[in-house]
């Protein structure tokens, strides 16, 4: 089994007549995923690798029963595009890949999907994968395999990395969830982890996280709390200087001591979360736990 | 994106919040002139970014002409925190009997502003807010409606406002709320607002932080942003390019792609025993010219002795980085630092068959890319 994603998953994709939109349509395609239509305003009768596209996503979903969306619009109309996701009936899991999206945006993004049951991951997130079935995003298909790990993570190419030290040995996955590094991001950490926790075929879980927010260390909490699915973890940016900011929005470290690498880990370690110092040595600790 | 004092004190203005007689200055000259114009006392104020300019000796109080042109040849031209000073800000001393912090951010943990004020004002905020964290009146913000009238009543009240300003301060917070909503303000901020004898209130100075990703309805935001940049020349460099960009110490370069990724990278480089010279994330997706782009920076630091690659691609694409590489090295007779190269993901097959392995090191895995890299600083240093 897996979480949010499965082989009932019937995508469509907004933005599909773009670049990326193209390109990473293809792409899942290729890799099994149920693309079965596309939304592009005034688009509407066209077709983009043999995928109908439709002027609407409440038509996209009315025609061809999609009832998840990905969303590869532009940063100015990508908030546009996530409420008409949430707005859009059937659909229950809106990933949203646009990087840049303006955080007051997000905002109301954010105060819209309190009102739904629909589950939103990312914005700047790479998506979610279920390795062998589906993926819906830009993560690079041939890096995952099938298995029992459930994978959450704040950065798109650590999610990678962390998979190929999993996947090298001999580790599979049920699904991987990058959640995605903006101030304001649909599904987190916690989120994630009640999802796998009620999975009974996640048998732990890798939660990647990073410096900057407080997110990781309520979602230690959570787990100290809530979980029986022993989790392992890995923080980046253990050597970042505080006040600067390292890319994404959270990444930075306010000198106040929270925030920081070593609140993090504390956090996971006092709540039973072996830590990696290595991406490697998440890997091992994951090995040790299943 | 970080407004001036000055430019942030004209958005205010312009919108109705009082700010003190003030006028700009670039020169020891002008400054004079613009103090005489407006009348002693006046404060004389380093126009940079820094926090903490008072102690630092970059704002001075003066009374006379003499005392003007003093202040105003020891500010301009000073380093401050590592700072250049090229304006300074002419502006009349407020006589003041309380001052307050009034200031609207995202809370990102609520993903929602909130409103904040405190009784506690003219001080470093951040410091009030971990050791007296009950001193600021804090009010969430739905972003669906905005700030209501008695929001801006309640937390005013809150805070302990005295009554016969309350009505003026919720006054200027509702308006600093409806500038931070209508121009995309990250963090917006009078700190302090004074309050005079004669129950008048002043911004006497202002923080306006704009949302970088939404510059693009912004215009006249990015058009001062410009105007307000600053750092050293690595830093305007990389701002000109488009990268994310921080200097450090060490002397092991670092690019790869995704924020987490060269992060973990930076922590590897210290784990094996080496220093990281900086943080340089291409973001995502990548071609040729943007990865070039990324060596001349890296190159062009001097502490650099080595620079490691590491690139997971997803968006990105191998083959494309590698081309960058190629690209970038081929233009030197002799490479100026050894390169490692670890590329994995998407393409990344097609890219390290594309690499010159006679100009870079190439590695198969993270761990042994970092070590590499760590190696040849090494033997720089030696």
């Amino acid at each position: 089994m897996s979480v949010l994603v499965d082989e009932d998953t019937r995508v469509v994709v907004q933005g599909i007549t773009g670049g990326e939109g193209k390109f990473h349509t293809e792409q899942m395609l290729e890799y099994g995923t149920n693309v079965v239509a596309g939304a592009v305003p005034g688009r509407g009768g066209q077709e983009v690798a043999g995928v109908p596209v439709y002027d609407t996503v409440q038509q996209a979903a009315r025609e061809e029963d999609a009832n998840a969306a990905v969303v590869f619009v532009p940063p100015a109309f990508a908030g546009d595009a996530c409420f008409e996701a949430l707005d859009a009936r059937g659909i229950d899991l809106v990933v949203a890949i646009t990087e840049g999206i303006p955080t007051q945006d997000m905002a109301r993004v954010y105060r819209k999907l309190q009102e739904t049951d629909t589950h939103l991951v990312g914005p700047n997130c790479p998506g979610v994968i279920t390795p062998g079935v589906a993926k819906l995003g830009i993560l690079p298909g041939n890096i995952f395999s099938s298995g029992n790990v459930g994978l959450v993570s704040r950065s798109g190419t650590l999610t990678y990395q962390v998979v190929d030290n999993l996947t090298n040995r001999g580790i599979g996955q049920s699904t991987a969830i990058g959640i995605g590094g903006d101030p304001i991001i649909g599904t987190d950490f916690i989120g994630a982890l009640e999802q796998f926790e009620a999975d009974p075929d996640t048998h732990a879980v890798v939660m990647c996280g990073e410096i900057g927010g407080e997110d990781e260390e309520e979602a230690a909490r959570y787990i100290g709390e809530h979980m029986d699915t022993p989790v392992a973890g890995f923080i980046a940016g253990r050597t970042a200087p505080p006040g600067k900011r390292m890319g994404h929005a959270g990444a930075i470290v306010s000198g106040s001591g929270t925030g920081t690498a070593e609140s993090k880990i504390n956090a996971l370690e006092n709540n039973g979360v072996p830590v990696g110092d290595t991406p490697e040595e998440v890997a091992d600790h994951v090995e040790d736990l299943l | 994106m970080r407004l001036h004092e000055y430019q942030a004190k004209q958005v205010f203005a312009d919108a109705g919040i009082p700010t003190p007689a003030s006028q700009l200055a670039e020169t020891v000259d002008e400054a004079v002139d613009a103090a005489e114009e407006i009348g002693y006392p006046v404060a004389i104020k380093a126009q940079v970014h820094v926090g903490g300019r008072g102690k630092a000796g970059g704002i001075k109080l003066v009374e006379s002409r003499e005392e003007a042109r003093e202040a105003a040849e020891d500010i301009i031209g000073m380093d401050l925190k590592g700072y250049h000073v090229s304006k300074v800000l002419v502006e009349e001393a407020v006589d003041f009997v309380n001052e307050l912090y009034v200031g609207v951010t995202m809370d990102r943990g609520e993903g929602r502003p909130v409103a904040m004020v405190s009784t506690k004002g003219g001080v470093n905020i951040e410091e009030v807010a971990e050791e007296d964290p009950d001193a600021i009146a804090r009010e969430h913000i739905d972003p669906a409606f905005g700030m209501h009238p008695f929001q801006a009543r309640k937390v005013v009240y809150e805070a302990g406002v005295d009554r016969e300003v309350a009505n003026d301060v919720a006054s200027v917070l509702t308006t600093l709320y409806q500038l931070w909503d209508d121009r995309d303000g990250a963090d917006t901020e009078i700190n302090p607002l004074m309050i005079t004898g004669d129950d008048e209130v002043i911004a006497a100075d202002a923080v306006m932080n704009i949302d970088g990703d939404a510059l693009f309805r912004q215009p006249e935001i990015a058009e001062m942003g410009e105007e307000a940049a600053e750092g050293d020349e690595l830093e305007q460099k990389a701002d000109e390019y488009g990268f994310d960009y921080v200097r450090l110490d060490g002397n092991v370069g670092i690019i790869g792609n995704g924020a987490g990724l060269v992060m973990t990278t930076l922590d590897l480089v210290d784990y094996y025993g080496g220093e990281p010279a900086n943080f340089l994330d291409v973001g995502g997706g990548a071609k040729a010219d943007r990865i070039a782009n990324a060596l001349d920076m890296v190159f062009s630091d001097d502490n650099v002795d080595s620079v490691v690659f590491n690139i997971f691609g997803g968006i990105t694409r191998g083959d494309e980085v590698a081309n960058g590489i190629n690209q970038a090295l081929e233009q030197f007779d002799e490479i100026p630092k050894p390169v490692t190269v670890r590329l994995a993901g998407t393409n990344a097959e097609e890219g390290m068959e594309i690499l010159n392995e006679d100009l870079v090191t190439v590695e198969h895995t993270l761990e042994d890319a970092v070590q590499r890299a760590v190696e040849y600083a090494k033997e720089v240093e030696a």
